[in-house]
């Protein structure tokens, strides 16, 4: 990079330290912590919010699971015992904003946190990037590498069904002048990867198909040479599901922090 | 002598009536069941949902072909109704078609309109037997569908098919003899599409004319009446629980789990933190759900609302992937249980102690652990019907009660519980992307 500006990550606790707030909470979530696939998205988001300036700042290693995946599995004490540790956490550094890259942990935050005392505005890191697009600080150059290019995006249910979040990611993928196609099934009747719901951590029960296998099966019929995705277990299981089909050399899976740093050369 | 007939109508009105009362009171009860939760917030926001969701069937028309035909049925059912207030007071008060002096030229438009509409529901009845029976239209023989529920929906539509002709016949015969000049028979004026049938009646006598009439109008009201005690112990019961059912829609975010403040209580103690009630804690029950008593009214209210139209079903990814969950099958059996229980309550039997319970009995754990929770049902069912909350439940209970989850979902939990990830890495490196990044940027 032509600016020679070292990537700031502070953490919340460092901030506290030196007297300051951050504008925002960045809550990168387990896999985005440690999963590799999804770390690079997490590397991604934190480039551009190096790049537009936004004080922003993450928990780091006192980040625990937001117990979603126990709660998903039944287990609501471990859930609320995960939950009251974030959030006494949380509001001890009198966190007003949140952003997160997992539309389960988004989900988990926003909707059930206020039950245990966590209130919190919430917001997923396609709204954000949407925003950043809208008020210009993004510009995107013409779109970069994607300009024309068929791009599908495989909605989250986290994000659509479970919060209605459709129309950001897809706004987030026209900056950058690709052609959006849609999947057979898209938006409310958008088909599940497979992982919601705890799956993510249990093999399948019996059946005749992956499931992962059947939305590839969709996004592959499209004809995009990416498949967008906006959240972590859908990343996993698109991922498997183009190397299943042998098609990982032509066709990508990847998130949209992942598209627009690729786009702003970050 | 001449109060025979109208004494018959009142006995009759007065039987189905009576069975109809029963078995309301009965699924009331049934209902009542479930354990309480408050749907009684945001009374704008829930007149809205019952007006777009049950009267305007806004999620029907996700499916043209079906909503269209089903539009048929819903106004034919509505309309043809108002017949049912001419039906009623002419047997009581013994008269022939009351409201054709008192509406004058108007009365065979409006009869135009009724007649015109038992056409258009003949018509989608029809096609509706055919999407069952000859497309065999795939949601519509899931092996949850064999037997009786497969009969039924068939049942009902032959019903359907069976009134709307006793009305035309009805029509047709009134108009045969209004033409002879029988003065019971008031001058109506032609109804449109009743006289296509005149020609069949008229070389009848005018006896034979007059107890064909009588016995469709006769046919008609009891099988109405018939018709709807049936529909208290059918899949059909969604006409009337629509209107209930959505008004009483969860109005959070799909996403949104409730909290069991029972477990919060446990873990504030557990933690130390002051808990809100002072008071000792009640006896607490079941953990999650077992039975139905476990689950909330409003399940309950939802498995009578269910029509076994199959639409989650047909959405569900683990369904569509040939695992054995269906979402409709979850609401035929937390329905069938409630019966079964209520029955037994009601005759003086066991009851939930029967030794039968709805998980397990019914529904088996493979299906609850098939679930990817992904809302696809929920936003399926076009009278807002949630599957999924009862699927939660009963996790809950295997979880909580018998620590009976997978077995990879306990490491899972073990994972949470030691390393506050999901996965077994070490919390240290939570971190250390950080340090990668700023590595990753610096050779850049």
């Amino acid at each position: 990079m032509s600016e020679n500006t070292e990537i700031k990550i502070p953490t919340v606790a460092d901030m506290v330290a030196a007297g300051e707030v951050p504008e925002i909470l960045f809550w990168v979530g387990c896999a985005g912590s440690y999963d590799d696939r999804y770390k690079a998205v997490t590397k991604a988001f934190v480039k551009i919010l190096n790049k537009v300036g936004i004080k922003f700042a993450v928990l780091g290693p006192e980040e625990t699971c937001t117990g979603d995946p126990a709660r998903r599995a039944g287990n609501e004490f471990l859930f609320q015992m995960q939950a009251m540790a974030n959030i006494q956490l949380m509001n001890s550094y009198e966190i007003k904003k949140i952003v997160t890259a997992c539309p389960h942990c988004f989900n988990t935050i926003k909707n059930e946190y206020p039950d245990l005392g966590g209130n919190y505005d919430v917001i997923h890191h396609s709204q954000m990037l949407q925003e950043l697009i809208n008020d210009g600080k993004l510009t995107l150059k013409g779109g970069g590498e994607f300009k024309g290019k068929k791009i599908t995006f495989h909605d989250s249910c986290y994000l659509g069904r479970a919060n209605n979040v459709y129309e950001a990611p897809r706004e987030v993928l026209e900056a950058l002048d690709a052609e959006l196609v849609e999947m057979k099934r898209c938006k409310t009747k958008g088909l599940c990867c497979g992982a919601g719901g705890a799956q993510m951590f249990k093999d399948a029960e019996p059946g005749n198909k992956e499931i992962n296998i059947e939305r590839t099966e969709e996004a592959l019929e499209t004809g995009a040479k990416v498949i967008a995705a906006a959240c972590p277990f859908c990343m996993t299981m698109m991922s498997d599901g183009v190397k299943n089909k042998e098609k990982e050399s032509e066709v990508k899976v990847k998130d949209l922090a992942e598209l627009i740093a690729e786009a702003e050369g970050l | 002598m001449e109060y025979i007939s109208q004494i018959a109508f009142l006995l009759v009105v007065g039987f189905f009536g009576f069975l109809l009362f029963k078995r309301i009171t009965q699924i009331k009860k049934n209902i009542l069941l479930g354990r309480d939760v408050d749907r009684t917030d945001q009374s704008g926001e829930r007149w809205k949902t019952m007006l777009l969701v049950a009267f305007g069937q806004k999620k029907m028309f996700k499916r043209i072909i079906p909503a269209v035909l089903h539009m048929f049925i819903y106004v034919g059912f509505i309309v043809i109704n108002l017949e049912v207030l001419e039906f009623l007071i002419d047997g009581v008060a013994g008269t022939h078609r009351i409201f054709a002096p008192i509406l004058g030229g108007f009365y065979p438009v409006l009869m135009g309109m009724f007649e015109f509409l038992a056409v258009l529901v003949l018509f989608s009845c029809v096609a509706f037997l055919i999407r069952r029976n000859v497309i065999k239209v795939p949601r519509f023989t899931k092996p949850e569908m064999k037997g009786w529920p497969a009969m039924d929906g068939n049942l009902i539509l032959v019903i359907e098919i069976v009134l709307m002709f006793a009305i035309l016949t009805m029509n047709a015969t009134d108009q045969v003899l209004q033409a002879k000049g029988d003065p019971h028979y008031v001058q109506t004026g032609a109804f449109f599409f009743s006289s296509f049938l005149v020609p069949i009646f008229e070389g009848m006598s005018n006896g034979a004319l007059v107890i064909l009439e009588r016995s469709a109008w006769w046919f008609h009201m009891v099988g109405i009446l018939a018709f709807a005690v049936y529909v208290t112990y059918s899949k059909h019961l969604h006409i009337f629980l629509a209107f209930p059912n959505t008004y009483y829609s969860n109005l959070n975010a799909k996403g949104y789990m409730d909290n069991m403040d029972t477990v919060t209580n446990e873990v504030k103690m557990m933690l130390g933190m002051p808990t809100e009630s002072t008071e000792p804690p009640a006896e607490i029950g079941r953990f999650g759900a077992k039975d139905v008593n476990d689950l909330t009214w409003k399940n309950i209210m939802e498995s009578y609302s269910c029509t076994e139209c199959g639409r989650c079903t047909s959405e569900c990814p683990a369904n569509h992937t040939g695992k054995k969950l269906s979402p409709r099958k979850i609401m035929m059996d937390t329905r069938d249980r409630a019966e079964e229980v209520g029955a037994s309550i009601a005759k003086g039997g066991k009851g939930l102690e029967d030794g039968k319970t709805l998980l397990g009995d019914y529904i088996t754990k493979e299906e609850i652990n098939a679930c990817t929770s992904c809302n696809a049902c929920v936003e399926a069912c076009p009278v807002n019907i949630n599957p999924l909350d009862i699927i939660l439940q009963m996790r809950r209970f295997v979880a909580m009660e018998e620590s009976g989850s997978p077995a990879s979902w306990n490491s899972m939990f073990s994972n949470v519980e030691t390393n506050f990830a999901p996965w077994k890495f070490s919390p240290a490196d939570r971190f250390n992307w950080s340090q990668e990044l700023k590595e990753e940027s610096n050779k850049a």
